[in-house]
């Protein structure tokens, strides 16, 4: 990452915290605002935050690491989530997630190294009528089979 | 306007009645002539789905599309159109409904909508290509009255999802909305609200079923300058989604009754604690805490009483142990999601280490009708220890996939065979899951069992959220049961050791069952290790966590049996224990599989039969799918 850009993101983290009144108790509403600015949280991000807040960096770190919604990787311009809610797992999501992975070469968590897309899986949509649901971006594609995946992948770009 | 008096929410009432009259009477009655233009019907609402799964198939391109038609057309100032919760019927989805004839538009596409404007809405004749088709008489039915999914099922948590716009405070006021909170604060001592929940015998609706009342009346008796009610709205069931559906349907109901609760235990704070993944809920949920707060119904003096009390939203960000109350004020805190040992009990010592009372979505949705239809109403349904309804998100291998509620007491027979139409694609029953990753699967004997609280823990399951997932005889139960440890390993927070250890070493085991690795030793490994983590887990997620795999192993051991000793899957979901093969007299060695295969396991020359080498086959069933002579087979 280069210098002035990390600079300018920790600038607005700090305005983040201070926002919140350097709550420690405000940790999970911190994050959620800092991870939207970059999409992920690298490390030098939770630094600035701890010192903010005047915690340890491994307050932070564990937080960042319990929930599932944080994450500490960038996610591909096009991010795949294969729903693995149990209405879609019993109409078939987990050969549907086998066939992203076998089509990408990249494990649940990764990104492809052109960094056009990675793949993740999520707990529900809440769009089960529609089972087996996988979303790109923010389109919801439902009703898949393995067979499709291909042509939904070749379709981007 | 700011309301201040009983009388000025009388008068709202009054002006936004004529808002919902239309489609409460064409609700009542049935419509036999279809309203059109010309022949002079004066007013037609058009009612479109705005809950996440109708979004996800464009409902929202729908609603705009009609915008812009009726003002291509001139008409706009006689219709509206109304983007409403949830209707339910999500297999159906994206719904378009026409008030005042209730015909019921399913499966809806944008292009639909031209036709929708000039055929019925101008001439006043139905799409009859987009209407229901009933699959007992193939007939057509255009009022949702008359449709099986409907007719079985009993709407009070559900009663404005999918009629109002949840968008816009007037109409949820025209269904008596606010009243329950009106008459609390104006004619009720605190006491006298508790007691009211109390007798109705409304008990929790997140999954543990504790009584209502009685947990208001522990956070009313602690002597706190700070209290605080706290709405779980952090649905981690994967499969269930009516939390989400009312939040997006009906979020004044929440907001009024966490103010009600506020009253009865002494708080003047309310936190919603929503999952970060419900973006809608969280907008819509917004909005209504901004208008209530603009109408005077949050905020200071409330009703002109000394009653304060505000509501603020607080994001979970995925973690499904934080469905327990201990572990979500821990969250909320701004900390890991890690549960404590109760006692002490949060309505003791809960957010920042005061009283705080936690209920779940569904069971404040239905707190203000009980105020105003009376405890002994709500007590008149359902069974004898489970008043009221239950919602339940159907989903899997059925037939009508939705969101339903249904009185306490109604058979999972009704459940899926009336209201959800029976299994998909003529298959055959197999179990029924409720209770989601704590609960277990239901079979064939238990169709008849009515379902309530107790009767679903006699069963061993539970009634959980209300998550209910519907197999067929595809689903190997040894498969599902690893799912749901898969699920419960990855959310285990590792406090305790049971659930952190306990649960991998079940997961392992299963594991080695599907890979068809394990003995029979490995099958009583199973059951007493899971029963030693029910006993000794230390939160509610670990003690339910071996549920899954108890019940299964109860009601499908034939099945485990089949797995270790004859190394056989019998849903042939396992794909260590299958074989992919091809039958040489139906191939015709069109190429097609040996072109599509990725482990290039499969071998012939063109037109002459192919074969598979098991050695390189990766059983991703590629080949299957591809094969248009039904030459390949699985076993």
């Amino acid at each position: 990452m280069a210098d002035n850009l990390l600079c300018n993101i920790i600038e607005q983290v700090q305005t983040i915290c201070d926002k919140h009144g350097n709550n420690p108790g405000e940790l999970i509403n911190i994050l959620h605002e800092a991870q939207h600015l970059m999409g992920y949280l690298p490390e030098d991000m939770q630094r600035a935050i701890a010192r903010k807040l005047g915690i340890p960096v491994s307050k932070v770190y564990g937080v960042v690491s319990f929930y599932t919604f944080f994450t500490m990787t960038p996610k591909g311009r096009h991010p795949i989530s294969v729903c693995m809610g149990t209405a879609c797992y019993v109409r078939g999501a987990e050969k549907l997630l086998e066939e992203f992975k076998r089509q990408l070469g990249i494990e649940v968590g990764e990104t492809t190294p052109d960094g056009k897309f990675s793949l993740d899986c999520l707990r529900c949509v809440g769009a089960c009528g529609l089972a087996p649901v996988v979303m790109i971006g923010e389109k919801v594609y439902g009703r898949l089979q393995p067979i499709d995946v291909k042509k939904i992948l070749d379709d981007f770009e | 306007m700011k309301i201040v008096s009983l009388n000025d929410l009388q008068q709202i009432k009054k002006k936004a009645e004529s808002l919902l009259a239309l489609r409460e009477a064409s609700d009542k009655e049935a419509q036999e002539q279809t309203c059109g233009l010309a022949s002079g019907t004066p007013r037609i609402q058009v009612l479109t789905c705005g809950g996440t799964g109708c979004k996800a198939s464009s409902s929202h391109i729908i609603a705009e599309n009609f915008r812009k038609l009726l003002q291509r057309y001139g008409i706009s100032d006689k219709i509206d159109v109304i983007t409403t919760g949830c209707f339910g019927f999500c297999e159906k989805g994206p719904i378009v409904k026409i008030i005042p004839d209730n015909t019921f538009y399913t499966q809806v596409s944008p292009d639909d909508v031209e036709e929708i404007v000039s055929k019925h809405i101008i001439s006043g004749n139905k799409v009859e290509r987009l209407l229901y088709v009933d699959p007992k008489d193939g007939q057509h039915v255009s009022d949702s009255k008359h449709m099986d999914f409907y007719r079985k099922q009993m709407r009070i948590a559900l009663r404005n999802c999918g009629t109002i716009d949840p968008e816009n405070i007037e109409e949820y006021i025209a269904r008596d909305g606010y009243m329950a909170l009106a008459d609390c604060l104006l004619s009720k001592t605190p006491m006298e609200v508790i007691s009211i929940v109390k007798q109705s015998g409304l008990r929790g609706r997140g999954g543990g079923g504790f009584p209502t009342g009685l947990k208001w009346e522990f956070t009313h008796k602690q002597e706190s300058d700070t209290k605080y009610v706290v709405c779980n709205a952090d649905e981690g069931d994967p499969g269930a989604f009516m939390d989400r559906s009312i939040m997006e349907g009906d979020p004044h109901s929440i907001v009024e009754a966490m103010t009600v609760c506020g009253y009865a235990t002494g708080a003047s704070k309310g936190l919603v604690y929503i999952r970060a993944e419900y973006p809608l809920a969280i907008q819509r949920l917004r909005t209504a805490i901004k208008q209530a707060r603009d109408y005077g119904l949050l905020g200071d003096r409330i009703f002109g009483t000394d009653f304060s009390f505000d509501i603020e939203i607080r994001y979970g960000a995925g973690a499904f142990v934080c469905g327990e109350e201990t572990a979500l004020i821990h969250s909320m805190e701004g900390k890991r999601g890690e549960p404590t040992l109760k006692p002490p009990f949060p309505a003791e010592s809960g957010y920042l280490g005061k009283p705080t009372n936690v209920n779940n979505v569904e069971t404040f949705a239905n707190i203000p009708i009980i105020l105003t239809k009376g405890p002994e109403w709500f007590a008149s349904i359902g069974t004898e220890k489970s008043k009221g309804t239950k919602v339940f998100a159907l989903a899997g291998k059925i037939n009508n996939v939705g969101l339903i509620e249904v009185p306490m007491g109604t058979t999972l027979r009704e459940v899926i065979y009336d209201i959800g139409g029976g299994i998909k694609n003529g298959k055959k029953f197999k179990a029924v899951q409720t209770g989601g990753p704590s609960g277990g699967c239901l079979t064939e004997k238990h169709l008849d069992t009515p379902i309530d609280f107790d009767n679903l823990l006699a069963a061993g399951s539970m009634m959980g959220s209300g998550g209910m997932i519907v197999m067929d005889e595809d689903d190997c139960m040894v498969s599902v049961a690893r799912f749901y440890l898969d699920f419960t390993v990855e959310e285990s927070c590792g406090k305790c050791t049971p659930c952190r250890i306990g649960n991998k070493r079940l997961l392992e085991l299963l594991n080695k069952i599907t890979e068809g690795k394990a003995t029979e030793k490995d099958l009583e490994a199973l059951s007493t290790l899971g029963r030693v983590i029910k006993d000794t887990a230390l939160c509610g997620l670990g003690q339910t966590s071996p549920n899954p795999v108890l019940s299964t192993l109860d009601n499908f051991h034939e099945e485990y049996v089949e797995h270790v000793r004859d190394h056989k899957c019998r849903a042939k979901q396992c794909k260590a224990l299958l074989t992919y093969s091809i039958n040489p007299d139906l191939c015709i060695g069109c190429h097609l599989c040996f072109k599509h295969c990725p482990a290039n396991a499969i071998a012939g020359d063109i037109r002459k039969p192919h074969s598979i080498n098991p050695d390189l086959c990766i059983k991703c069933g590629m080949c299957m799918a591809r094969c248009k002579f039904k030459a390949i087979s699985v076993c």
